[in-house]
């Protein structure tokens, strides 16, 4: 198994004709994702060829959902559409199927704006949001699998270790380190750097605890609000499978927004060591350099009888 | 984005937000204009500046490095003292605990006209990221740094979170109210005023919006008496009116032309500058050049996809900063490819030409083309296949301890 999307998952990409849905759409077929259609207001009716498969648009979500039973959704549209595009996707899956995965690529949505939408998403309790500003989630198959984003799905692999992060390069650098000792992954999330997201730490701690693929865990974390503290209270209370941490800032400077709009330390609060500290005092294996995340889970898994 | 003090008071002004009269100024005769006008005997001289701390701050001579006067903030009681604060401060360098130790030179002024002050609060609107919400916090402890307050007595610190869907709603406003101690007039006047105040962030995209101090005057008045106001950049596509208050000199110039670029770019103290994909990524690179031993001259992302214009671009800015002594360029593709970024590398030396050790760690999409081009070209590089080799070496090649 895996958590939340499996190698059938069917998948519809919301901005499929913009250039970042055309690519991306293209890629995730290349892949082996289930892409069973597109929305574009305005352009239903319009069939586009990516990779060889023929795939439809559709001019809304409800009806995109009707006609392909899809369960989940990616979003590439630009950030002023963004959050109403989440709603949309959110409110169509809970009406039609009561449940349903929706996944935001978008970079730039004004805070405020996630704000609404992740109160709407949180009213309709069968629905799953991911991101937004994030690179995805995949779960690697024997051959292909399921991504839904925008990470290179060539350097993963199926296998045991569940991996969630806040950054999209760090999820990658993540992954290589997990394929240098022999390892493969379960399904990989990045919940992404903005200050105000969807799905966080603890939901995919919880999933990977109750899945029985994953029987370890690597988490990345940055600089920038409690999360992390708050992920690893509760990994030291519920999960019982070993986790490997690094947190991303250690030497950025307070008041500086290091990219991400959710990655600052303001008020002296979400530094880095604190973040370490938080990891160290829960029991979680912390590599204090990304290239040591393989080392570290070597270790972990090894005291934990699993190598 | 930050705003001055003076600019977020037109603000708090034009939605029916108490402030006190004032004027912006930029130069001596202006505030002494300003004072004529205002008509008030006592009046506050106030430096402005994209940073907190300014009363507690110390203003010393750009030139001579001298000091000129403690204090960013001062009370004025006469037309006399109007002149020297004004002197004293305009075109002078002002040192915050928040400036760091340059310090920022003070090219505006406000000077606001004096009440009578019966008590200090504190008032600050945020988005708390863990509760996804709009939180606002208040607090009887006015005036004073509310780290310490939120420490020491959190009992005196109050928090109201406005619900997404329903907004803040009456009886949140007068709570607050009550639990700051207000009753009658006072009441009543802090009552209108937060729902102005929170109107103003809401349809101002706010980041945040800090009042330190808010203040009951002896007639129970609530008024602004500060103003912190930012707003989320995220927003900017909606807010065109913010190109006409922003203050690009208070801004990092490399970094306002990075930005231009697509580029995130932060300037630090250190000496080896970082060529990163990934926002994630680019700070664990800084990290891990400091767990080596080395200090990471900037932050810097690429974006996603970046071109080769991109990557010119990038080393161009990384190689302005004249304490940079080595450079490490570190990519992991997934979009952005490697080949693409060789490219960019050559490039750029070639036409900017390059007098410091360089080192390159490609890993992920086209990895290999991108090293290969690396390899048949002239240039003097060391290839390397992980972040931390990749550390060890540029800190190893500076000089520095490995």
């Amino acid at each position: 198994m895996s958590i939340w999307i499996n190698e059938h998952s069917k998948v519809l990409v919301q901005g499929i004709t913009g250039s970042q849905g055309t690519f991306h759409a293209t890629k995730m077929i290349e892949y082996g994702t289930d892409i069973v259609g597109g929305v574009t207001p305005g352009k239903g009716g319009q069939s586009l060829d990516l990779f060889g498969k023929s795939v439809t648009v559709y001019d809304g979500m409800y009806e995109a959902i009707q006609a392909t039973d899809a369960n989940a959704s990616v979003i590439y549209v630009p950030p002023q559409f963004a959050a109403e595009a989440i709603m949309e996707a959110a409110d169509a899956f809970d009406q039609i199927k009561g449940e349903g995965v929706v996944v935001c690529i978008t970079e730039g949505i004004p805070t405020l704006d996630m704000v609404k939408a992740v109160a709407y998403v949180n009213q309709r309790p069968g629905v799953r949001l991911i991101g937004p500003n994030c690179p995805g989630i995949i779960t690697p198959g024997i051959e292909g699998g399921c991504k839904i984003g925008i990470m290179p799905g060539h350097i993963h692999k199926k296998g045991r270790i569940g991996i969630v992060s806040k950054s999209g390069t760090l999820t990658y650098e993540a992954v290589a380190q997990t394929m240098s000792i022999g390892e493969g992954q379960s399904t990989c999330i990045g919940i992404g750097g903005d200050p105000v997201n969807g799905t966080g730490f603890i939901d995919c701690l919880a999933g990977f605890q109750d899945d029985i693929q994953t029987e370890a865990i690597v988490m990345i974390g940055e600089i920038g609000g409690t999360a992390e503290e708050d992920a690893a209270a509760w990994a030291a209370e519920n999960v019982t499978k070993p986790i490997v941490g690094f947190v991303a800032g250690a030497t950025a400077p307070p008041g500086k927004r290091m990219g991400h709009a959710g990655a600052i330390i303001s008020g002296g609060k979400g530094t880095a060591a604190e973040k370490f500290a938080a990891f160290k005092s829960a029991g979680i294996y912390v590599a204090n350099d990304p290239s040591e995340i393989g080392a570290v889970l070597a270790v972990a898994l090894k005291e934990a009888g699993l190598l | 984005m930050n705003i001055h003090e003076y600019q977020g008071k037109a603000m708090f002004r034009k939605a029916g937000v108490n402030v006190l009269d004032g004027v912006h100024c930029t130069s001596i005769e202006d505030a002494l204009s300003a004072y004529d006008s205002l008509g008030s005997k006592v009046v506050a001289v106030k430096s402005q500046i994209h940073a907190g701390g300014r009363g507690k701050g110390t203003l010393y001579s750009p030139e001579s490095g001298e000091k000129v006067m403690e204090g960013g903030v001062k009370i004025a009681f006469s037309r006399e003292d109007v002149e020297l604060y004004s002197r004293n401060i305009l075109g002078n360098k002002l040192v915050t605990i928040q400036t760091g130790e340059n310090g920022k030179i003070v090219n505006n002024l406000y000077v606001e006209a004096g009440c009578a002050i019966a008590h200090e609060y504190y008032l600050a609107i945020l988005v708390d990221r863990e509760a996804k919400a709009v939180l606002i916090m208040a607090s009887t402890e006015g005036g004073m740094d509310i780290e310490k307050v939120a420490e020491n007595t959190p009992e005196a610190l109050h928090k109201v979170w406005v619900d997404p869907a329903a907004g803040l709603l009456g009886f949140q406003k007068r709570n607050l109210g009550m639990d700051l101690g207000l009753s009658g007039a006072a009441l009543k006047s802090f009552f209108g005023l937060l729902g102005k105040l929170y109107d103003v962030f809401v349809k101002n995209d706010c980041a945040m919006v800090e009042i330190n101090p808010l203040v009951r005057s002896e007639d129970d008045e609530i008024i602004a008496l500060d103003a912190k106001v930012s707003f989320d950049e995220n927003a900017s596509f909606r807010h065109k009116e913010w190109e006409d208050i922003r203050d690009l000199g208070e801004e990092d110039d490399a970094e306002v032309r990075a930005k231009e670029l697509g580029l995130s770019y932060v300037k630090l103290d250190g000496d080896i500058g970082c060529l990163v994909n990934g926002a994630g990524l680019a700070m664990a690179t800084m990290d891990v050049i400091q767990l080596y031993g080395g200090e990471p001259a900037n932050f810097l992302d690429l974006g996603g996809g970046a071109g080769e214009d991109t990557v010119n671009a990038a080393f161009e800015i990384i190689l302005e900063d004249h304490n940079v002594k080595g450079i490490l360029v570190n990519i992991f593709g997934g979009i952005q490819r490697c080949d693409v970024v060789a490219n960019g590398v050559l490039a750029s030396v070639e036409r900017i030409g390059l007098e410091v050790p360089l080192v390159i760690r490609l890993s992920g999409t086209n990895y290999k083309e991108g090293r290969a081009i690396i390899d048949a070209s002239d240039l003097q590089t060391y290839s390397v296949d992980t972040l931390a080799e990749g550390a060890k070496k540029i800190v190893e090649l500076i000089g520095g301890e490995s």
